[in-house]
């Protein structure tokens, strides 16, 4: 199973070293990684998306627990959270698909960044499940690249029972 | 008052009451050498760095102590990468220094420069970069504090040559920040009681453990508890010496070359407390057919011990010798207790009936045998002496006939299997407990492997004695080539070597031969009573095995007897 885990980390060099050595030692594997200074400069937030049955999402958390640097580790996965990415998109856009790529960025919020006589640059934020869906849409448009940050993460606030109602 | 970064590591070392370092100088760690010149630090200079590290290590088995090395950047460094691995897997606090090439050229492929912090990330517990001269002290006092901390383990702290150049003001400091690092000491006090419970709701208990019994100076309270469950205890490797190997409820080792009563016990007990042990593949062989019938409960200091290799009843965090103590103290007032002792005696005679009817032995064949040189040593030690040995056969052999009764007394690398380990451990403890007999039970393969310490010993005067078990073959090797790869002994043999008794003779030190019997007595009491380092070169049987065994990934039943 997926799993989106938050870790607070002390803002040293190496420390995204460690993390990464980690996974990479025991063979378990890192889908999506971004990390960057908190409000307070001596600590950094990583957001990972990793994958694995239960027993390897236990050692992960337990291992990076175990890191010096680390000083939180909270698996997002079971607890509400909010999750979003953002995306770059390049994609082509001449004659009659320009007007048809610009219908498709409004009707999902997003915003053209670039602009050249044959493509857009889309940016892009949503969840996966958002940014999949306009990435199929685009597909057939002529998607030229993309680049992705890889998901960010917060717990809620209030905790509700019920699943996350988006 | 204002110091260079040479003198402030040397003060700050003697704050955290360093008495040897165990090194080797080298270009950039020359301010820190000048300092040294003038220090009350003993300095043991060694032959090559990974003896340094083991050295270190030896030194921090017997004492409980931090083992300090120091060496250069670069090669220096990266020769010590054995040594911190073999501590990192026996969780060992020691900390090595290592020298780093100027600030400004780090990066640079710079002469002797070797990105050491990047190198050892995956083999020490924690590692640093000074970049900085303001940073030393904080960073020693972190350095050692990592170290012998929680679980122990290896610290690497590598310092660039300008750092060691720079000034400031020196002092040190009174506390510790690190924010991420706080051990558990304490277990939970419900999961002791539903440990407590289980235990005693069981009736074929059997007690494990491990180095975690030695870490945490546990071994009162493993005795204590031991004799008020009246339970079995069986040993890991790394837990021999935790509880006295005469005593009636002593199993042995298990796993591999565990003994067959140790071994029956785990596969049929109902109730395994395993404390300070981490489950091993060479302690559980095939891990689905490990103690199966049994509820479970894991005390270890380590979270990521847990669960890891077996799912655990009941796991308990923290210190082995607090939440003994703990148990000890509940189960002293258990109304239960009695009745316990009474429903686990027939368990008790099944294991012993298990030790009768497979003891440990081998066949007398008019040769001289590897198990009895170490059984005239340990009777003539009679278990007192600090027993370090390298790595296979005679590591087994040594395992299974040296009783081990006190702790710290049996020094091996049980994780790494480090061959050429034992001998500079051997120095190291010596150099820390110069009036303890020290023996470094060893092969002819691995004694060659860190044999230039025979230098380092002789011109210290550390006068440990170094017993090879000469069989003229790598002999586990050519054991596993025997039993599974229809005995082609490829590239075991060791024939080719150095006469060892010229040998011994060429560093200075004392050489003998020994190929009777009857003369391993006479030899080894003169060796015993020796001022120099003595190599005692045993002619023993040459295709000798060590029984029991499981084959690798075996379930812990199927053992090969003979």
């Amino acid at each position: 199973m997926r799993h989106t885990i938050s870790l607070t980390v002390e803002n040293k060099f190496g420390v995204l070293a460690r993390v990464a050595g980690l996974f990479s030692g025991r063979g378990y594997n890192i889908e999506s990684l971004s990390v960057a200074e908190t409000l307070d400069p001596a600590v950094s937030k990583m957001t990972i998306v990793t994958n694995g049955e239960d027993k390897i999402i236990e050692q992960i958390i337990k291992q990076l627990n175990k890191l010096i640097n680390t000083i939180k580790v909270v698996d997002l996965t079971v607890t509400g959270h909010v999750e979003r990415e953002m995306v770059l998109i390049k994609v082509s856009a001449s004659g009659e698909n320009r007007t048809e790529v610009l219908r498709l960025v409004d009707i999902f919020r997003g915003k053209i960044v670039d602009v050249s006589p044959d493509t857009f640059v889309i940016e892009l934020t949503g969840d996966e499940e958002k940014i999949g869906a306009v990435l199929n849409l685009l597909k057939p448009l002529g998607v030229k690249d993309i680049v992705r940050t890889g998901k960010v993460a917060m717990q809620r606030s209030i905790q509700h029972n019920t699943v996350d109602n988006k | 008052m204002k110091m260079n970064g040479a003198k402030i590591f040397v003060e700050s070392l003697k704050k955290e009451g360093v008495d040897t370092i165990f090194g080797y100088p080298g270009g950039v760690v020359l301010y820190i050498y000048d300092e040294l010149y003038h220090s009350d630090i003993k300095h043991i200079l060694v032959r090559h760095e990974q003896g340094a590290a083991h050295m270190a290590d030896g030194y921090a088995r017997v004492t409980g102590k931090v083992g300090v090395a120091l060496v250069t950047s670069g090669p220096g460094a990266t020769n010590t990468v054995t040594g911190l691995a073999t501590a990192y897997m026996d969780s060992i606090p020691i900390v090595v220094f290592t020298g780093q090439v100027p600030t400004n050229l780090v990066g640079n492929d710079a002469f002797q420069e070797a990105d050491i912090v990047g190198i050892t990330r995956s083999c020490t517990k924690h590692n640093f970069l000074i970049k900085n001269v303001k940073d030393i002290a904080k960073t020693i006092k972190e350095a050692f504090y990592i170290a012998r901390t929680g679980r122990p383990g290896p610290v690497v702290v590598d310092i660039p040559k300008d750092v060691t150049m720079d000034s400031t003001e020196f002092s040190y400091p009174d506390d510790i920040e690190l924010p991420g690092y706080k051990p558990t000491y304490e277990g939970h006090t419900n999961q002791i009681k539903r440990s407590i419970d289980m235990i005693l709701a069981s009736k074929k208990p059997v007690i494990y453990s491990g180095g975690g019994i030695i870490s945490s100076g546990a071994s009162k309270e493993l005795f204590a508890f031991a004799e008020l469950l009246k339970a079995p205890v069986t040993n890991t490797l790394m837990g021999l010496g935790g509880f006295p190997g005469e005593h009636p409820l002593f199993l042995g080792m298990l796993g591999m070359h565990g003994t067959y009563a140790a071994n029956m016990a785990v596969t049929h007990t109902d109730m395994l407390v395993a404390i300070g042990a981490r489950f091993d593949d060479r302690v559980t062989g095939d891990i689905s057919e490990f103690a199966p019938e049994a509820k479970i409960v894991h005390i270890d200091i380590d979270p990521t011990s847990i669960s890891k290799n077996v799912e655990v009843d009941i796991p308990i965090v923290g210190n082995a010798k607090s939440i003994l103590a703990e148990m000890n103290k509940l189960l002293k007032q258990d109304k239960r207790l009695k009745g316990f002792v009474r429903e686990s005696e027939d368990w008790k005679t099944l294991i012993n009936q298990w030790k009768e009817s497979h003891p440990l032995t081998y066949k007398e064949t008019g040769k001289l045998k590897p198990q009895f040189v170490i059984e005239r040593i340990y009777e003539l030690t009679k278990g007192n002496a600090i027993i370090t040995t390298e790595v296979g056969q005679n590591q087994m052999w040594t395992a299974q006939f040296y009783k081990f009764s006190k702790p710290r007394t049996f020094v091996t690398s049980g994780g790494l299997g480090t061959m050429g380990y034992g001998f500079p451990a051997a120095i190291g403890a010596k150099v820390a407990m110069p009036e303890a007999t020290v023996i470094d039970i060893a092969g002819d393969g691995s004694i060659q492997m860190n044999i230039q310490e025979l230098a380092t010993a002789v011109q210290y005067k550390v006068n440990v004695v170094v017993a090879i078990l000469n069989n003229n073959y790598l002999g586990m090797v050519r054991q596993w080539q025997s039993l599974f790869y229809g005995k082609r002994y490829s590239h075991t043999d060791m024939s080719h070597k150095p006469d060892f008794v010229k040998l011994a003779d060429a560093y200075g030190a004392k050489g003998y031969a020994v190929e009777k019997k009857n003369d391993v007595l006479p030899v080894l009491k003169e060796a015993l009573k020796s001022k120099l380092p003595v190599l005692i070169d045993f002619r023993v049987e040459e295709e000798e095995d060590v029984y029991p065994m499981v084959p690798s990934g075996a379930s812990l039943k199927k053992m090969l007897l003979a």
